[in-house]
Order: C-alpha cells, then structure tokens, then sequence
C-alpha cells in the first residue's frame, strides 16, 4: 500500500498540464475517480500512449480532459459509438469511455445497449450521480422515485434505471458497482474491467452536493456522502438478509443499493471475431488468386 | 496497426475495368479506391447499396465494416476511427442526414476528415423514401448549428459517383474537414458504364499527419509541416500526441476555452477561411454552349441531364441557351456566377425542390440578371421538353 | 507526513471526514481562493493508511512514509509549505 504512485506523481506523470483544477464542484465525486483510474493504470503497468479516452457531454464527461492521454471529448451520449470507431480503426488502442448517468442512459441508452450487445472490448466508467449536474439538476432516467430536480419539482414519477442491470442483462463481458468513497474496490474494478475482453461497465455512483444533494435534503457534503454509504449493500450481503434475515433486517435493506462485481465472464471480443473474419476472406481471395 | 490497406488487392476485388453499374455501387467503389478503411452506415433508400457493397467488399481488402445503431452512431463511428488514423465514410439519405446534423458539426469543428455520400430524397420527414429528389443541398451548407463552411460535390452521371467519392476523400484530407458526396436518388440508382481506374491512373491526397516534436506540437493552428497551410497536421491517436479532441471552442492547444471570445473568433475564422481561401482554386464548373449564350441553366446533379437535353433542344431552334453545371456546390462558387450573370439575360435554375441552390445563386448574381428556379416536385426529373419552355420564355 | 498543495484544495473536507483516526483537521490557513485548508492535527494518530490521499478529487494530498529514527516511534509531521512545522 505504502509503494503506491502518490498524487504528487499522478500530477506529473498523469495529469493534462494547464488543465487544473477540474471544473467539479467543491464535494463532487466526479474528480475521486480520476484518481482511481490513474491508480488501476499505474497497476496495470499501461502506457498512456496506448490508450484512448472517450466522452459525451456533462460534467462527468469532462474527465478525459484532465488526462494527458490522447482523448476525444464528443457530443452528447454519443461516446460509446465514437469509441467504437476508434476500436475499430486500431484495435491494439485501449479504449476508455467515462461517461454520465444522463450521458450513457438518457441520450445515450441506445449506443450503450448495442456497444454491449456487440460486446466491443472497451472499458465504460459511468459516473452516476441520479442526476443532470452538468446543466443544474433535471431529472434523469437514473434519478430515484420521488427525487426532486428542477424538472420534476413535485417529485419524480417515473421509474429509474438500474444501469448495472441493464449492462447484466444485455451480456456485458464485466459489471461492478461501487459507491466513489471506497478507493480499493473501484481500483480493482477498473484494473478488471480493462483486462477483460469486450465489454466492461464500472458504475461509480458519485455524489453530486451541488445539483441532487441540496435539492433532495440530503444535507451538506458530509451528509451527502455518508447518505451513499448507508444506502448501498453489498450484493451477497443483501441476498443473505433477503433470504435468511429478520423481516427487520430486510425492511431496512430492501431499498438500499446493492453493490459489488454483478458479472465477470469471458467473452470473444466483437473486433477479435471480426480480424478472424478478415483473415479467412483474405485467405479465400488469395487461394482464388493465386496470391495478390 | 491494421489498417494498411493494399490498393492492389482493392482493385482485384472490384474486377473488370468497365463495368455497368448502380450509382451507390460506384460510391462504394470509389470510397474503396480511395482507400477507406472503416464504414459504419445504417440502412436507408436511396442509400443502402453503399453499405451493402461496403458491407461485401470492405472486409476483404482488410477493412471494417460495421452497420450502426443508426445515422448517429454512423457519423460518431466514422469519426472515431478517423482520428485512429484511416479514411472514413459513411452513407445516408435525408432522414438519415438530419440525424447527423450534431456529429457533421462536431467533425467540423474537431477538423476530422471524413465522407458522407448523401444519396438524396425529399422530406419534410419520410417524404418520398423510394423516389430521389434534391432535399438537402442547404443542410448541407447550414444545417449545423453556428458558423461553419461545407465542401460537397455532386455528381450528375455513374462514372462521377466514382470519380467524385474519389475526390470527395482527397479534399476531406487535404482540409481535414467532413465532405458531403451529394448524390441525389435518380444517380444513385441509375445504371452506367463505368470505367474503374486502375491504381497508378489516380490521384490520392494522403493526410498531413503530425511530424514535430511532441512538445512543440501546436493542435489547433496552422500547420507545422507546411507552412502557410492554415489545416494543422493530424495528430493520430496512438502516435504519442496525447492530443485533447473537443467539441467546445478551443484554443491552439486544444483546451476548452468556451468563454474566450478572441480564441472562439480565431478559431472560426480559421475553420471557414482554410476552405474559402481556396474558393476559386475549388470552383469546377462544367460549360456548356456559353460562349454566346443569352438564357443558361445553372445545374447540378441529375437535373443536369435533362437540362442539357434541352440547351441542345433550344439551340437547333436558334436559342442562345446554354449551361453552367456545377460539380462543386460548397464553398459556392461566387466569382463563376457572377462571371456568368454578368454575361447573360437570365439564369434559370432547375432543382428538384422547389429552390435551394436558387438562393446563392441570386445572392452571388449581378443584378441586372433575372434569376429564377424552375422546380420539380414529387420524385420525377424534369423533362427536357419542359425545361425547354423555360428556355423559350427566357430568350 | 502529509503534504497539500494548498492552491488545489477546494475544501470540500472530505479527507477530514472520512480519516479514520480523525487525524485531520480544518486549518486556520487560507488558500490564494480563500479555501482554508486541512492539516494535520498537533496530535494525531495518522498510520498513513493514505485513504485522504485516494479520496482527494482534485489531487491535493499526498501522503509521505515517515522516516523513523533508529529505535524511536515519532507522530506525524505537519508540513507547512514543505517547510516542517512542527
Ligand atoms: C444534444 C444535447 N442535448 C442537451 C445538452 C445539454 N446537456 C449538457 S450536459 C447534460 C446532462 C449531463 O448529465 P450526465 O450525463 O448525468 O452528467 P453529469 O453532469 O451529471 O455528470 C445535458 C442535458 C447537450 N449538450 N447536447
Ligand atoms: S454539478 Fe454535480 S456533477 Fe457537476 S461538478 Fe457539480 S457536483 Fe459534480
Ligand atoms: S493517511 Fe490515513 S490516517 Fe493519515 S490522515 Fe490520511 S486518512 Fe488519516
Ligand atoms: S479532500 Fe482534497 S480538496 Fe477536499 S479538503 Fe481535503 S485536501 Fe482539500
Ligand atoms: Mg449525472
């Protein structure tokens, strides 16, 4: 633990000169994860040449600029289609794409389902604050029922998502969920999820003190953050009480969020499938040809 | 990396020299010529052939071929993988190019180079999906939100669908900027010889890519490889640049500087001027019988057919008529019109639309010269008998 | 010894909650955004288990191993500026 790279270092050797402070607000755990991503590449032992980062719009979507990698800070929930291409067009890149929980699931639901049904090999932190921070609190396809944003301002209706879930369901190659404020489970995270083949999905619920904390009395920064803490349950702690604890026990868990790694398979990666595909056309047109 | 296409083996795969085929078939044709090495496209008539002879011939010359979640995602994925350092294109129809509208800005202004072949229809909405018309020739130019200037091209025959897909690659590396081929439906479908050149018969621009030292690499400014270029040399992603690309109005370096009003205007004027420096250098007008004419078509695309029909009708009548075709529709050839306009009566405009290219027309045109459309709606080409008349009433 | 870099901290105090031997505190000096920054206590039982330093969004803390003197335990250092104030 005591060898680890020290922030001083991820300032020098990380971090995007010019480019701090970060736009986050005072208490946001937007900038935690920057960390925890710097950490699982230092582990990994990765070169930040070889790896691209991608984004959409909103404030989470703002990380890749703080990184000194190359990255491309695109249009609105359309990051997972751009990294596609970037995958595509060389597919010895890493590809990491941070994204919102508005970003990947509101505007962006339909690019995230089908990059993970292709299960292209890229890596996708979605920091989810149940919110639109980046434009001042609207509600979002993540926001819990009841939440007050300024476009919900008698409480909110609608169901939410559950984006670990959605990732499950649709066969993602690995899925966690980690609240931000516990570093040695997101590192991990990170670290697995970028090993792994095809698609990876890293939820990080990240507090937002400025556009869903106030709104939704959660109280100040403190407050705020110790709210995820009681509110989140690991997921096999969770089962046990659901199958073996006291009605008590499970009246006050059923509403938590459950937490932890939800998937980790292996899975031929959409790219490797396709550079076999190339090789056996290639090889039919060569016997055809007698050679190029 | 895998992407080192080998243009002798795109050319075996496209077989006989002459051939006799569909207009979205050359597009596809031309993009592999050119060296393409990432589709993604969504399926839409008039437009699906491209994808389809994409989808069939771009994995065997060692590309990728992807069909998208939809036009979006087509246009975001073209990108991406432009910036990991290939050729691009993507192909669509009206629908289909009002959904790329926010990624064909993004390209702009990240100067991605990359093709979009519209295959054009008419609209509002699905309009007439199986018919062709001229629906999008202002999208194109001010479809995307802001200032921005459009390269497009428009091919009025089968062999210019290949040739200008060709060209519409090399002008979108020269520039690094997106070009829009603007096909519309009736050459899209329409069945020509072509004769496919062979690989020392063409002309490839290759992109100007980065070359300095990485820490005096300047992103967003003129290039540092060829000086006087207002087009930066392209840092691919991968090459160790560690290039920041972004959407927001950035300075040299590339960092968001969205409440710079002297970075934003900087980089406006840089993003429009590296294109209309070069207008007339662009311009490539085709004449037809203008020595000593008095009423002209100005046109382009498909209803320069029929019109050209109809300069030859009016001239064995004894009409002083003659034709302007454009080839290259944006940047708008403004010097070519006035030239004309000062020469001629009137300028009679076919489109099919009710009148898009009509406007800069008259914009750019002298005065004292009548400049009028003459429209046709409903997914026919005109007559040449009809724009005849047109010719008569002018003369 | 825990260093902060002053002109980072925004003062969000999330080192100084979430510290679990409560080792920090808020100090009387003031960043050049007149954020008034954390620092070690006088007397604290930090054990540089380094979680204020991963948890920091903006990159300010880092935590440094003490350097024990033979055959003496000694508390943790504050360092002012570098410079050590304690
Ligand atoms: C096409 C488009 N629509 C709307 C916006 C405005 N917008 C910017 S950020 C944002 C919300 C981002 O929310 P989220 O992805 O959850 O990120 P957060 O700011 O919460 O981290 C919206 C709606 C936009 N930039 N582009
Ligand atoms: S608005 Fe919310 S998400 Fe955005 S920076 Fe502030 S705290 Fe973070
Ligand atoms: S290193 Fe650990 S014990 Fe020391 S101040 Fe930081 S959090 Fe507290
Ligand atoms: S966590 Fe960092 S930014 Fe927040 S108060 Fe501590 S040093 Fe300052
Ligand atoms: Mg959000």
């Amino acid at each position: 633990m005591a060898d680890m790279i020290s922030q001083a270092e991820m300032r020098e050797k990380y971090l995007r000169k010019g480019m701090l402070p970060t736009i986050f607000c005072n208490g946001c755990g937007h900038g935690s994860s920057l960390d925890y991503t710097f950490r699982a590449i230092e582990e990994l032992g990765l070169d930040l040449d070889d790896i691209v980062f991608a984004s959409g719009i909103g404030c989470s979507s703002r990380i890749p600029g703080y990184i000194n990698a190359d990255g491309l800070h695109t249009t609105h929930g359309r990051s997972l289609a751009f990294a596609t291409g970037v995958k595509a067009a060389n597919p010895d890149l890493n590809v990491v794409v941070f994204s919102g929980d508005g970003d990947a699931t509101g505007i962006g639901g339909n690019h995230f389902i089908h990059a993970a049904r292709r299960n292209i090999d890229m890596t996708v932190i979605i920091l989810n604050n149940f919110i639109y921070g980046m434009t001042g609190g609207q509600v979002a396809p993540t926001s819990p029922k009841g939440t007050i944003a300024t476009t919900a301002p008698y409480g909110n209706l609608e169901g939410a998502f559950d984006i670990s879930e959605l990732a499950k369901s649709l066969g993602a190659a690995y899925v966690a969920r980690w609240p931000v404020f516990y570093p040695q489970q997101p590192i991990k995270s990170i670290k697995d999820a970028i090993s792994t083949r095809g698609f990876s999905l890293v939820e990080l619920m990240s507090p937002c003190p400025t556009a869903y904390g106030r709104r939704n009395k959660l109280g100040n920064i403190k407050n705020l953050w110790d709210w995820y803490e009681n509110n989140s349950v690991l997921a096999e702690e969770y089962d046990k009480i659901m199958n073996y604890g006291t009605d008590e026990e499970k009246a006050a868990t059923i509403n938590k969020i459950k937490i932890g790694v939800f998937q980790h398979t292996e899975k031929v990666g959409f790219f490797e499938a396709y550079e076999e595909q190339i090789k056996n056309l290639m090889a039919n047109d060569d016997k055809k040809w007698g050679g190029v | 990396m895998r992407y080192e296409l080998d243009p002798v083996r795109v050319r075996k795969i496209l077989g006989n020299k002459k051939q006799f085929i569909m207009g979205d078939m050359a597009i596809a044709y031309g993009g592999l010529l050119a060296g393409v090495g990432f589709f993604g496209g969504y399926p839409i008539t008039p437009a699906s052939e491209v994808a389809e002879g994409m989808a069939r011939m771009l994995p065997r010359a060692g590309g990728t071929f992807i069909q998208m979640e939809d036009e979006i995602a087509s246009m975001a994925a073209i990108i991406g993988a432009a910036w990991s350092g290939t050729k691009t294109m993507t192909a669509t129809s009206g629908p289909g190019f009002s959904l790329m509208m926010e990624n064909y800005g993004y390209a702009i202004m990240t100067e991605t180079p990359c093709v979009i072949a519209n295959v054009q229809r008419t609209g509002p909405s699905t309009g007439q999906p199986t018919q062709g018309a001229q629906g999008d020739m202002l999208q194109t130019r001010w479809g995307s939100h802001g200032d921005m200037m459009a390269i497009a091209l428009c091919p009025s025959t089968v062999q210019e669908c290949l040739d200008m897909t060709i060209e519409s690659f090399n002008l979108s590396e020269k520039y690094r900027h997106p070009v829009v081929l603007l096909a519309d439906g009736e050459v899209g479908h329409l069945r020509e010889k072509v004769v496919i050149p062979d690989v020392d018969e063409m002309e490839l621009f290759e992109r100007i890519e980065a070359t300095v030292d990485k820490d005096k690499f300047i992103p967003y400014s003129e290039s540092q490889t060829n000086p006087g270029s207002k087009v930066p040399d392209f840092p691919t992603f991968g090459s160790g640049y560690r290039s920041y690309v972004t959407g927001l109005t950035h300075n040299d370096m590339g960092f968001p500087a969205t409440d710079k009003q002297p970075d934003h205007e900087r980089l406006i004027n840089r993003l429009v001027s590296k294109i209309t420096d070069d207008r007339e250098k662009l311009t490539d007008v085709e004449e037809i019988e203008l020595e000593d004419a008095e009423v002209v078509f100005v046109t382009y695309g498909a209803s320069a057919r029929p019109a050209e029909s109809a300069v030859r009708m009016a001239r064995a009548k004894g009409i002083k008529a003659g034709m302007l075709r454009l080839k290259l529709v944006w940047p708008f050839p403004e010097k070519a019109i006035y030239d004309l306009s000062k020469k001629v009566n009137k300028i009679i405009v076919p489109e099919m639309s009710l009148g898009q290219m009509v406007h800069p027309i008259r914009e750019f045109a002298a005065k004292d010269c009548e400049v009028i459309v003459a429209p046709k709606v409903g997914g026919v080409m005109h007559l040449p008998v009809e724009l005849l008349e047109y010719l008569e009433e002018g003369a | 010894m825990i260093e902060i870099l002053d002109d980072w901290c925004k003062g969000c105090e999330i080192c100084v909650n979430r510290c679990p031997v409560q080792a920090l505190e808020i100090s009387e000096i003031m960043n050049k955004k007149g954020v008034r920054v954390p620092r070690l206590k006088a007397v604290n039982k930090c054990y540089q288990c380094r979680l204020c330093e991963q948890l920091c969004p903006d990159f300010a803390i880092t935590v440094t191993k003490e350097e024990k003197e033979e055959g003496e335990e000694k508390e943790c250092k504050l360092i002012i500026g570098g410079v050590c104030a304690d």
